[in-house]
């Protein structure tokens, strides 16, 4: 389906507008990898774009020829200013990096609840931030990595989509997704079947927190630099409200949010700068584009509480009321 | 002495954070929502006093009292469909709203710093021995510590105050026992309102200029705070929050000049380590056992 998309946009959509899309589907596979731990858990984690960013930065760095990384952030750790890696060697370095970060923090976080868990998700997330920000020796400061190789094609951005969807839903379909989302469902009759929720949350956490280093990377490749800001608040907010607006409980939710709005986002946007659609010209006004959608997820929310996708889900056999858990 | 100096800092922060804290725990007791967009009141409030510089202050202080309130009930309107919601849609709704009106303020007066200019003889000094106060931390700690016995009062004294109190507890038994509930609910966000509009003012000292993303650093700080605190409870999340700001002000004059730039990082290590310790909250008493 997500092919016959592509091929659709591309009939609709100038070449320009096109390139943008790749946004949408990096996005979107952000938002399968949030959902992975927190659909399924039901416990939401503003952290982890933290993952997000640790894979950016990973395959950032890595992917700069070393006298490059020596000219520009000197203070860098010996190891990290020496070496430079592949594109397909940065994608894994960052999925492993994210698995790794996650599962430290998941050893001490994935005990906490509700908004305790909320709330300490979104103190690692300022952290991450301050650290690669701040200290020069594993970060670049301030300043943005320059230079990346964009090897993020739409292709490569689509093909990472589908695989986050793919693994997304063979979690969700195995013995140990099931068992997270049965505590998700009733925690204290799961516990009575004998399943342990720390350590199914944890599977959870440390599995989309890798998910999470690799889409970054894959983003990095996408943007061609990145700085602390790009992955920080505003990321994680927006990949929250997709989640939200689609349906938190099914993976079919998460997709369906998180590519119907940035779908919108990015035309909105290019329709600030003139967009032809349908061999029509659209301009919309500067900067209204964040107040449209605002508006747009507000009305989302206010009819469908449940989110688009209402906890439908999709299966092999197409569209279905998820009726067992 | 230098201890002392910081201390008394440290606690006028506190006492501008607790302000915010309690309007999020006064939401949030009534109708279960964490505010987000709480902390837009004091950007548009901020915003007002942009555009009405240099008029008289009696117009400005009501004006600015009577946009921040009108604003906070508005906001009522918008949540008040999703009071039966789930949390996490409830969250992102006031997320939408905060995003809503932190994009019409960019587009309104773009992302540079606007002046708020407003009581500025307040961030004028005068010295006790060794100590330098600014007139601000004094009038933060009155106006703090007066409006908090304030509210505690109208919670105690009054008879929406009690039902607001019956709501915060149980909200479908209180309705059953005849508690208008919409009313209490406006009244909270009104509430907050005020308490926002004064958290406003005396921040113009410390942060003279409006951004559009003024609002939300205080809301998340203070947010942060009311949950270390303990959310189910006003006192304890209005500790919370008085803490938060208490932290942040005493970890950065004990950092180290050089050091300063992880404050963050120290802060928010603190919080994690608070919220493993004591999920339940800094403030509040151990929960009874959960129910079955």
């Amino acid at each position: 389906m997500l092919v016959l998309l592509a091929g659709g946009l591309s009939t609709v959509f100038s070449q320009s507008v096109q390139l943008k899309f790749h946004n949408a589907f990096v996005i979107t596979a952000m938002v399968v990898c949030v959902y992975v731990s927190s659909g399924n858990s039901g416990v939401i984690s503003f952290g982890h774009v933290s993952f997000v960013a640790i894979g950016a930065f990973a395959a950032g760095l890595f992917s700069m020829k070393a006298q490059q990384k020596g000219a520009v952030f000197n203070d860098l750790f010996p190891f990290i200013k020496d070496n430079h890696l592949g594109n397909l060697a940065t994608l894994i370095l960052a999925a492993a990096l994210g698995g790794l970060y996650a599962l430290v923090v998941g050893i001490a976080l994935v005990r906490l609840n509700g908004l305790s868990a909320g709330i300490a998700t979104f103190a690692v997330l300022g952290i991450t931030r301050n650290v690669l920000r701040n200290w020069t020796k594993v970060g670049p400061g301030a300043k943005s990595i320059p230079g990346v190789e964009e090897t993020t094609g739409l292709t490569q951005a689509l093909m990472a989509l589908i695989l986050c969807i793919v693994v997304a839903y063979i979690y969700q379909r195995s013995a140990a997704g099931r068992r997270l989302r049965a505590t998700r469902e009733d925690a204290i009759a799961a516990q009575g079947v004998g399943i342990r929720i720390y350590r199914e949350r944890l599977i959870a956490f440390t599995l989309s927190g890798a998910m999470a280093g690799f889409v970054g990377a894959v983003y990095v490749h996408f943007l061609g630099s990145v700085s602390t800001d790009q992955v920080y608040l505003d990321l994680t907010f927006l990949v929250l409200a997709m989640l939200v607006v689609g349906g938190v409980d099914s993976l079919w939710g998460a997709t369906l949010g998180g590519l119907s709005i940035s779908f919108i986002n990015t035309l909105l946007s290019e329709g600030e700068k003139g967009l032809s659609l349908f061999r029509q010209k659209f301009t919309l006004p500067t900067s209204s584009s964040g107040i449209i959608l605002a508006a747009l997820m507000a009305i989302v929310l206010l009819t469908r509480p449940k989110g688009l996708a209402n906890g439908r889900e999709f299966g092999l056999r197409g569209f279905r009321r998820r009726d067992s858990i | 002495m230098r201890y002392v100096q910081y201390f008394i800092d440290a606690v006028a922060l506190g006492s501008l954070y607790s302000l915010v804290a309690l309007g999020i725990g006064l939401i949030f007791g009534v109708m279960r929502l964490i505010n987000l967009a709480q902390g837009e009141l004091l950007m548009v409030g901020g915003y007002t006093l942009f555009a009405t510089n240099g008029w008289s202050v009696f117009v400005r202080v009501p004006l600015v009292l009577l946009v921040i309130v009108g604003l906070a009930l508005l906001m009522e309107r918008a949540f008040r469909r999703l009071r039966s919601a789930a949390p996490a849609t409830m969250l992102v709704m006031t997320f939408a709203v905060s995003f809503l009106l932190r994009s019409i303020a960019q587009k309104r007066w773009s992302a540079q710093g606007k002046s708020m200019n407003i009581f500025s003889g307040l961030s004028h000094a005068f010295t006790v021995g060794q100590l330098r106060i600014r007139y601000v931390t004094l009038v933060s700690i009155a106006v703090g510590g007066v409006l908090l016995l304030g509210v505690n009062l109208f919670l105690n004294r009054t008879d929406i105050g009690l039902q607001m109190r019956a709501v915060a507890s149980d909200r479908r038994i209180a309705q059953a026992l005849g508690v208008r509930t919409n009313r209490v609910v406006v009244t909270a966000f009104a509430l907050s309102g005020v308490l926002a509009t004064a958290a406003l003012l005396l921040f113009v000292p410390q942060r003279p200029t409006v951004t559009p993303d003024f609002g939300l650093q205080i809301a998340i700080v203070a947010l942060i705070g009311v949950v270390v605190g303990g959310m189910d409870r006003l006192a304890p999340a209005t500790f919370g929050g008085f803490s938060i700001g208490f932290a942040n002000s005493m970890v950065f004059s004990l950092l180290p000049t050089g050091q300063r730039v992880f404050l963050d990082s120290v802060l928010y290590g603190l919080v994690i380590i608070v919220l493993l310790l004591r999920p339940q909250g800094l403030f509040q008493r151990e929960r009874q056992t959960t129910r079955v």
